[in-house]
């Protein structure tokens, strides 16, 4: 199984954390990313995640890779969802699976972090009023439309 | 020399276009981006992007070569 991966389908949870039990692994730690109903105040409507995939599925795999290689853990991996995703749904998906809790929940902190901060995916935010922004961007541009 | 660009997101809705190719007298992404801003009327500062060339991260001084192709990465905002 790929460490990191992309996919337009919704992400499936529990088959997913199937995926870490080992007899040997006494701690499971997991996060799942939802879309929220709001940003800065202001209400979203939905999400639009749009991926560079090769470098995205590059640096997400060296960032699970990087993961396993300083936390003493067994097993993890990540999926992260691509295209409109509604209120509620999940966006990305990070689990590890570690015989004891402190390494388990270490690397899944470290891989949620480090994939937010350095895999080349971006999201548009629409928002209730009818506006859109690309998050991390508002200062971006000063398009006529967009605020 | 020959290059090709790839657009996402905010670059790609201020281009118009995901990907083209240009023949440019540069030598590295700085100047390419430079020609592009002033084209494109992009609004984000260099300093605010990184660059890949090829599919893998290099400085903004590194140097082209013939056919390489080459993405602004606006920031980003995975998860």
């Amino acid at each position: 199984m790929k460490l990191f991966a992309m996919q337009s389908e919704p992400i499936e949870i529990a088959l997913l954390d199937k995926g870490l039990r080992d007899s040997h692994c006494g701690a499971v730690a997991t996060f799942a990313g939802r879309v929220r109903d709001h940003h800065d105040g202001r209400s979203v409507d939905r999400l639009v995640y749009e991926a560079y995939t090769k470098l995205a599925q590059d640096q997400g795999e060296r960032i699970v890779e990087d993961a396993m290689q300083r936390f003493d853990i067994r097993h993890a991996f990540s999926v992260h969802r691509l295209g409109e995703l509604g209120v509620g749904e999940c966006s990305i998906w990070v689990g590890v699976s570690a015989a004891h809790r402190k390494p388990a929940l270490a690397a899944c902190e470290y891989i949620i972090d480090n994939i937010k901060s350095q895999v080349p995916i971006w999201k548009k935010e629409f928002f209730s009023d009818g506006t859109t922004q690309w998050v991390n961007c508002a200062a971006c541009a000063q398009l006529a439309g967009n605020v | 020399m020959r290059i090709a660009l790839e657009y996402y997101a905010i670059l790609r809705e201020m281009a118009g276009r995901n990907t083209e190719e240009l023949e440019l007298v540069v030598s590295t992404p700085a100047d390419v981006y430079t020609h592009l801003a002033a084209k494109y009327g992009f609004h984000i500062s260099q300093a605010r992007l990184r660059v890949a060339v090829n599919d893998s991260f290099v400085d903004w001084q590194h140097q082209l070569e013939e056919g390489d192709r080459i993405v602004f990465i606006p920031p980003v905002a995975g998860g």
